[in-house]
Parts: C-alpha cells; sequence; structure tokens
C-alpha cells in the first residue's frame, strides 16, 4: 500500500507577536501506519517547525491536555488516528478557553475556575482519625462515585457546547458532572439547599438547552445526558422546596 | 537586561503531581505559605496516569488476610534486591495503612471488599467474609506476598491527584501552572528558591523561600522508549545536580515495566496480571513458569524483563518492524471484569493498537517505566548538600526502592512522603528567617536570561535541539538497557560526552519569542544529557548485578564489594560527574536470596 501524503492545515497566532495576525498554515507530511495527530504534530514541530505551539502530557487519552477542534469537532489529538480522516486535516485551537498561541489554549485556568466555583471538595464536619479504620461503604457506591469522577477536564464538552459559547459563567456539562460527583457521595454532607447555590441557576442546570452536544463529544464517553438530568431532576425538586 | 516578578513565600514546591501537592498540604496545614509550580495544570501531572493502585498491608481482602507491616516491609526490602535504606522502608510501611485511609476520607473512592466466594483464573477458590465487606480492599501485584494493592477500578492515579488537588482548592494553595524551574538559586549552604521560566509568556520569574522542595518526577523521557508522560523530563534532578552540591543517588537504577504496548510503549498495567493475565510466546505458549515456578508472571518487574528478553533472544519473539515483542493475554478474564476492572487498559488497546483484549492478544515489550534514582535525601526528606532543600516522590532518592521498585509502591510512597517529609519542610520552615543576597538573586537571574537570549542569538553555534535530543534517545535505548556490558556502557558513556559538548552549540531556528517550544527543549537537553551521563557513568563504574542493573559481564550480586549507593556530583565545568558512594542503612533484613529471579544472593566472595 502507497503511503498516502497528509495536508496539516493549522492555526497559527502567538500572543507575543501580534503584528503577526492570526492565520492559517499548511504543512505536509507522509503518513505512517499507526499515525495520531500527537505523532504528526511532534514530526512537524521537529522537522519543519520549530515554532508550533500545542500540549500533550500523557499521550494516552488520560490527561485531558490536548484537545482541539479536528476539521471542526472537539477531540483529543493524541487519539485521533489520521487513517479515520481524509488527507486534509485542519485544526483550530478549541473555542471558549483563553488562547496561549496556535493550537495551545488555557484550559487549566478555567477547571481552576470551575473547582473553586462549584466547591468541588468533599464538604464534612468530621476529623480524621489516624487511629481508626477507614470508614466502610459499599462497592456499588464506590463505582457510583468513580463513573463522574472519571472526567479528565479535557474540555471538549464545553467547546461543543452553544451556551458555554455564549455564557462566560456556564459551568457546562463538566461542571454539572463535577457536581454529581460530589452529590452521589455519602462523605459530602451537603444539602440539596446547598447544591442548588451553586447549580440552580442560569449559570449552572438551567442555562443548558439539552441538545447534547456536550455527550457525543466526551473522549471518555461520561454519560453526561444522564448525568445532567440528574442534577436537573435533583434541583428541580429542591427549587420547588424554597 | 534582566526584568523579571518576584515571589517570596515560605515554602516553594517545585512539582504538582501527588508529591508535591501532599507535601504542600501539610506545610500550608502548618499555617505556611505555600506556592506549587507546575509544567502543566496539576490534575495534567504524570501522577493521573497510574492504574494499577497503591500498596498498603490493611489484610481486608480473602488473599490479604494476615497482611502486616513487616510483610509489605520484608517484600519491598527483596524487592530492592538489598538496596534500599530499611530504616526508611521501615517509616513507610508503617504510615502507609494511615495515609491510604486519609485519602479515603479526603475522598478517593477506593474499591471496597464485596462479601462472597469468587473463582480465581486459576480455579482457586476464595472466600470474601462478612466482617470485611465495605472495607478497602486489594488485588495482587508482582514480587508481594500478599494482596495488598489498594486501587479505584482502573484509575488510581486518577483520583488520587484529583482528590489531593481538590483539598489544594479547599485550601487555597497557590498553584501557577506552566511555570518551569530552570535555575535553584543557592549561596553554597543554603537554597534560596528558584528561577523560572514562565511557559505561557516566556517571561523569567524569580521565587524566594525559606525551604524549596524538588517534586518534579522521573526522567523516563531521557529514553526514546518509555510509558512516562512525555514532561518527565528529569528537569528537577537536573537543577540538584547543577548546583555541584547536591548529589543524585543511584541513578543507574532503572526500572522497565514489562508491558509497555508495542509501538507506542503506552503502560499496561501490572494489575493485567495481578488479576490473571499472563504471557504467551509466538506459539503462544506460557513461557514464565519455566523461568519462574513460583511466581510465574508476577516476579518483580526486573525479573520479569529480564526473562522476556532472554526468551525472545531464543528466537520465540514475535518479528516486527519494531523489533520482537511478546504476547499478554487477558481473553479468558472475561468481558465483564475486562470492561468493568481493565476498563482504561481495554480502550487504550482499542483506541492506540487496534486490538480489542477480549478476544484478541495484546503486543508488549519490556519498556523504560521508572527512575529509582534522584536527588538523595535523608530520611526528613532533605536533599544532600544544601539547607533548606528538599525532595519527594519519584525525583527523589529517600531510599525506599533500591535497585528496583515494587509496582503500587511509588503511589503509595508520593503520599507517604508527601505526608511525612511535609512535616518536616514544615518545622524547618517555622525555624528558618527569610535571608538572602538581593545581588545574587540578581546575578542568577542574569545567568538565566543571558542564556536565553544566547539562544536565540545563536550565539555559540546553530547545533539542532532536537536532533541531539534524539540521539542521546536513541544511546540510552541501544546501550544502557535491561541487559548491560562494560563495552555497550563504555560506548554511552563516549557517545553521551560528545553529545554534551554538541549541546552547548545549539542556536535557535525559530524566534525564541513568547511561549516558544524550541527554547524550552534547548533550555533543557544539556541537563538531561547530563542526566543520561550519571545513568551510564553509574552503570559502567558497578560491576555486579542487582535488582534492575543487570551487567551481563557480572551476572552476581556482590555484596562484599557493592552493597553501597552511588552518588553522583557534577562539578562545575565537569565533562563527568563525580561518583561517591556510601553505604546502606541495615537495621532487619541481612543481604539474602529474594526466593524469586536469578538467585542473585550465591555470591559470597
Ligand atoms: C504509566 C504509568 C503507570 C504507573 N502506575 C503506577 C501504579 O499503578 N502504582 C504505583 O505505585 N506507581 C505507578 N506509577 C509510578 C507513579 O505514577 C509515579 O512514580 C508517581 O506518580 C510520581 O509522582 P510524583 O508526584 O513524584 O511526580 P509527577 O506526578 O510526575 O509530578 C511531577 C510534577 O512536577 C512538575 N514539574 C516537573 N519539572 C518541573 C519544573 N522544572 N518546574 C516546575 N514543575 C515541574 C510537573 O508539572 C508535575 O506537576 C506509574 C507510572 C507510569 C509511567
Ligand atoms: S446539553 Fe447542555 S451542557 Fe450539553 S452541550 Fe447542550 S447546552 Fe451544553
Ligand atoms: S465531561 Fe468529558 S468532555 Fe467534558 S471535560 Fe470531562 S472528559 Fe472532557
Ligand atoms: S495527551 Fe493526555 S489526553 Fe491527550
Amino acid at each position: 500500500m502507497k503511503n498516502r501524503t497528509l495536508t496539516f492545515s493549522i492555526f497559527r497566532y502567538n500572543p507575543a507577536t501580534p503584528e503577526i495576525k492570526p492565520h492559517m498554515q499548511s504543512y505536509q507530511l507522509d503518513e505512517t501506519t499507526g499515525m495520531t495527530v500527537f505523532v504528526a504534530l511532534n514530526r512537524i514541530r521537529e522537522e519543519q517547525d520549530p515554532s508550533l505551539m500545542f500540549d500533550f502530557v500523557c499521550r494516552a487519552a488520560i490527561c485531558g491536555s490536548c484537545a482541539m477542534l479536528i476539521n471542526g469537532k472537539p477531540r483529543l489529538a493524541c487519539k485521533t488516528l489520521t487513517r479515520d480522516y481524509g488527507s486534509k486535516i485542519t485544526l483550530m485551537p478549541l473555542p471558549v478557553f483563553k488562547l496561549i498561541g496556535d493550537l495551545s489554549v488555557d484550559t487549566g485556568t478555567w477547571f481552576r475556575h470551575l473547582s473553586i466555583k462549584t466547591r468541588a471538595w468533599i464538604h464534612t464536619n468530621k476529623e480524621f482519625d489516624p487511629k481508626a479504620l477507614e470508614e466502610r461503604m459499599d462497592n456499588a457506591t464506590a463505582l457510583e462515585i468513580y463513573e463522574p469522577e472519571r472526567c479528565i477536564e479535557c474540555g471538549c464538552c464545553i467547546a461543543g457546547c452553544a451556551t458555554a459559547n455564549i455564557r462566560e459563567d456556564f459551568l457546562g456539562a463538566a461542571g454539572l458532572n463535577r457536581v454529581a460527583r460530589f452529590m452521589v457521595d455519602p462523605r459530602d454532607h451537603r444539602t440539596e439547599q446547598e447544591y442548588f447555590e451553586v447549580v440552580g441557576s442560569d449559570e449552572g442546570v438551567f442555562g443548558c438547552y439539552g441538545l447534547m452536544a456536550c455527550d457525543d463529544n466526551c473522549p471518555t464517553q461520561l454519560p453526561l445526558q444522564w448525568q445532567l438530568a440528574f442534577v436537573r431532576r435533583k434541583m428541580a425538586v429542591a427549587g420547588l422546596k424554597r | 537586561m534582566s526584568s523579571y516578578h518576584t515571589h517570596i513565600t515560605d515554602v516553594l514546591i517545585i512539582g504538582a503531581g501527588l508529591a508535591g501537592e501532599r507535601a504542600a498540604i501539610e506545610a500550608s496545614s502548618h499555617g505556611l505559605n505555600t506556592i506549587i509550580l507546575s509544567l502543566v495544570p496539576p490534575r495534567r501531572s504524570h501522577s493521573t496516569a497510574a492504574q494499577g493502585g497503591m500498596q498498603a498491608s490493611l489484610g481486608n481482602s480473602a488473599m490479604g488476610k494476615g497482611d502486616s507491616s513487616d510483610i509489605h516491609f520484608a517484600d519491598t526490602v527483596k524487592g530492592s534486591d538489598w538496596g534500599c535504606e530499611q530504616d526508611v522502608a521501615r517509616l513507610f510501611c508503617e504510615t502507609v495503612p494511615i495515609a491510604v485511609r486519609q485519602m479515603a476520607y479526603w475522598g478517593v473512592p477506593w474499591s471496597r471488599v464485596v462479601a462472597g466466594t469468587k473463582t480465581l483464573p486459576d480455579g482457586r477458590v476464595i472466600e470474601d467474609t462478612k466482617d470485611k465487606e465495605g472495607l478497602i480492599t486489594g488485588r495482587n501485584f508482582g514480587g508481594t506476598a500478599k494482596w495488598r494493592t489498594c486501587y479505584t477500578a482502573d484509575g488510581t492515579g486518577h483520583t488520587m491527584q484529583y482528590t489531593i488537588d481538590s483539598i489544594v482548592v479547599k485550601l487555597g494553595i497557590t498553584v501557577h501552572d506552566r511555570m518551569e524551574a530552570i535555575s535553584l538559586i543557592h549561596d553554597g549552604e543554603k537554597c534560596l528558591g528558584v528561577v523560572a521560566r514562565c511557559l505561557r509568556t516566556g517571561k523569567l520569574n524569580v521565587y524566594i523561600a525559606k525551604a524549596t522542595v524538588i517534586a518534579t518526577g522521573g526522567y523516563g523521557r531521557l529514553y526514546g522508549a518509555s510509558t512516562n508522560a512525555v514532561i518527565c523530563e528529569g528537569t528537577g534532578m537536573a537543577l540538584a545536580i547543577d548546583t555541584g552540591q547536591v548529589p543524585l543517588g543511584n541513578m543507574e537504577a532503572v526500572q522497565f515495566h514489562p508491558t509497555g504496548m508495542v509501538p507506542v510503549w503506552i503502560l499496561i498495567t501490572e494489575g493485567a496480571r495481578g488479576d490473571g493475565g499472563y504471557l504467551l510466546d509466538k506459539n503462544h505458549h506460557r513461557f514464565m513458569p519455566d523461568y519462574e515456578p513460583a511466581k510465574k508472571d508476577l516476579a518483580s518487574r526486573d525479573v520479569v524483563s529480564r526473562r522476556m528478553i532472554q526468551h525472545m533472544r531464543k528466537g520465540l519473539g514475535v518479528d516486527s518492524p519494531y523489533g520482537p515483542y511478546l504476547w499478554l493475554d487477558i481473553r479468558h478474564l472475561g468481558a465483564k471484569h475486562i470492561n468493568t476492572n481493565l476498563r482504561e487498559i481495554a480502550n487504550i488497546c482499542r483506541n492506540f493498537a487496534g486490538v480489542d483484549p477480549i478476544k484478541e492478544l495484546i503486543p508488549v515489550r519490556p519498556t523504560q517505566h521508572y527512575s529509582m534514582g534522584g536527588v538523595r535525601t535523608n530520611i526528613d526528606g532533605a536533599a544532600y548538600g544544601l539547607k533548606g532543600l528538599f525532595a519527594v516522590g519519584e525525583a527523589s532518592c529517600w531510599d525506599l526502592h533500591g535497585f528496583n521498585r515494587l509496582g503500587g509502591n511509588s503511589l503509595a510512597e508520593t503520599v507517604v512522603m508527601g505526608m511525612v517529609v511535609g512535616k518536616r519542610i514544615a518545622e524547618y520552615a517555622l525555624g528558618a528567617t527569610l535571608e538572602y543576597s538581593y545581588a545574587l538573586v540578581e546575578e542568577k537571574a542574569k545567568q538565566q536570561q543571558e542564556r536565553i537570549d544566547s539562544l536565540i542569538a545563536c550565539r555559540h553555534g546553530r547545533e539542532d535541539v532536537f536532533k541531539i535530543r534524539q540521539e542521546m534517545e536513541e544511546t540510552l535505548m541501544d546501550y544502557v538497557g535491561i541487559f548491560r556490558t562494560g563495552p555497550a556502557l563504555q560506548t554511552a558513556v563516549d557517545r553521551l560526552q560528545v553529545l554534551h559538548e554538541r549541546s552547548k552549540h545549539i542556536g535557535l531556528r525559530t524566534s525564541g519569542v513568547g511561549a516558544n517550544p524550541e527554547i524550552t527543549a534547548a533550555l533543557r537537553l544539556p541537563g538531561m544529557i547530563r542526566l543520561a551521563l550519571t545513568i551510564s557513568y553509574g552503570a559502567l563504574q558497578r560491576t555486579e548485578s542487582r535488582g534492575s542493573h543487570a551487567r551481563e559481564d557480572f551476572p552476581k550480586r556482590d555484596d562484599a564489594n557493592w552493597l553501597k549507593r552511588t552518588l553522583a556530583y557534577w562539578p562545575d565545568g565537569a565533562v563527568l560527574p563525580e561518583l561517591k558512594y556510601e553505604p546502606v542503612t541495615i537495621t532487619e533484613l541481612p543481604p539474602g536470596d529474594r526466593g524469586y529471579g536469578e538467585s542473585s544472593a550465591s555470591s559470597k566472595n
């Protein structure tokens, strides 16, 4: 089989040199077997253009660093195989997040604020007793917590969400999923009313249109539709009680 | 010109992985001002990638019954091939149960004991009892007498990192992500902080602190094929050795994991074999029991990796353009088990190799995995050679792991060390005053600015950073691998010395402006090559085999001459590290046979 030559059309902009306006730049590369966008971008940087900015850490779809728009869709670049695409591939940075340069965006800061806004930690009045056995927990409950906990904060659900694209303060599917994680955790003593303060507004569940772009885009295949419905149900009940 | 921001704090932690964040929590809880620096947002640190689990002798699961810190201690010392500090191992084993329970208190959804009988893949029937139901359970990992590896389904590192980071957020600890420490500031006696470069803007920043902590993780990416994340480049260890005063311990002790997936080298966790998976050769023969009748596929990592290479040398590997490999078979565990407990592995196989492990075999080969060596510290985590400098986690050589780390002992080490050493750091910082010379700080910042300016202006030459880096990676792969010999190691040392010289003549092809990746790589590379040299040169001098360090020309462990730890220093302007040695602390368990492997203890000379 003859190897294809791929053309990558890549968004370029370096905020340190604002005089050079944002533009698209093309690079050509011979495809190799099992090539991912991670492999391709590193080869472009090392062989053709060492100024090209992008982020990878784990290169195994675990750390959530490398989301970008691949032919217009939010995807993890490290687990995107070039063989699933035509010979022309367009790469753009994720929208919504602050641009650092080229394909690199600041998802870290965005998710930091999310954790602070949703107060995403276990709220409890108990003290830790180093001499005591651990509190018991049903294994089924542990797995139920682990399910939403699996979010890798990649931002794909946010980038593809209509509300997040127009409302800067919208928590998005990742934010609501994060809240769901604490709601199902018996160690967290927050009441429904306390959660309502966090997500019972247009910033939270009531800002979501339910079109489910987030669900389709999540590379971890989190059941976001289910999690959103769960939080919405809880909050609707909590709202009635107010 | 040097213009930079200055930040002053009590405690400065370089690294936001599990070890760094756990230490930061301890320092902050003592009322100390704490700043964490990281190359990436904390939750993207390499710790997140650990899937398998963390060892703690809770003894809750059926196969963990009767476990104790004594048994964990013995496993750890044997695993280390008697290279570890036994007082450190003792402290560690006594503390892990507290650490794992604290993680539960903070929010880690550990998998729990479910009462009832189960049939293991080998036909044995075990029973988890009602009295233990709901307590933290444990799975099987290599080199352990009991099942004690605590886990959360398939994402232990992820849940631990997210949980620890949630406490960092809760406590309001300052994190400066995308901020790379590029040089330590010290006056010959005391460490005063770092010069750092912002990876968003390229600007320099100075951090002054009473206590500075290196928590930068491992150096896996010095090797061309590594399971490590791409940011694991050993930068923190390079900062330490570049002071000329702080030694790195046992850098020749490099762990290879038996099952890196071919050809992307993503890790297939030991949990796969712990849960009953096994290795096959090209004839689909299960060969490990032939070599290791007792431990089979679950001997310690160094042993399994060597047996695999040995077997492939007999022509029994599967040939491929990436070299020979072997198969990992987990099909018999069944779809249900694979899709829940080993889901992450299943995803990795499908996404990155197009293999469905429920129906197909997984191609694997031993791959660089863990750095036992690192910044040498005492039992309090204080670095040798400079006051006010500490190290924790994989970047450190505390020395819990000696010449081979047991799977599950490093996640455990990050949180135990963070807790124990964090306290010592706090005590130190509470008793210290902030004194530093402004001129010294100015000079150190200027030096770094000059390095940057020279690279941009190509003042010392036009060598290509990526080409040199690739040659370094290949040199380590080809000459400093699993089996080592004197001549090969000498070749590595010679080549690396040439590369080290060439790295002084790197010049940029780009402008180097802003978050430029070429200059980031260029600033790191010379330090990385010095690390590669300490690994190769230390390995060349150590004329014995111990744990992961396997010399074909010296196949026996030699306790008479080598029951000691290598300390590598890099004096200013040197072309090779200066090696010194120190005795290993043995308090309880005298050197003996490991009970698996190539009977390493037989040398009695
Ligand atoms: C694929 C894989 C799976 C593993 N699975 C297991 C397992 O199941 N069980 C187990 O016990 N161990 C496992 N390990 C090992 C374990 O994950 C690591 O040893 C451990 O997580 C290291 O933690 P750390 O905090 O020391 O470093 P890391 O988590 O690597 O964190 C290092 C931090 O330092 C920062 N940093 C680095 N350099 C600089 C600099 N110059 N300036 C500023 N910041 C810097 C980084 O940004 C990062 O935040 C695994 C390792 C790998 C590779
Ligand atoms: S369902 Fe809601 S959160 Fe998801 S993309 Fe649509 S508006 Fe956004
Ligand atoms: S919910 Fe899914 S898409 Fe959204 S940030 Fe988390 S992992 Fe990414
Ligand atoms: S690099 Fe970690 S998810 Fe892609």
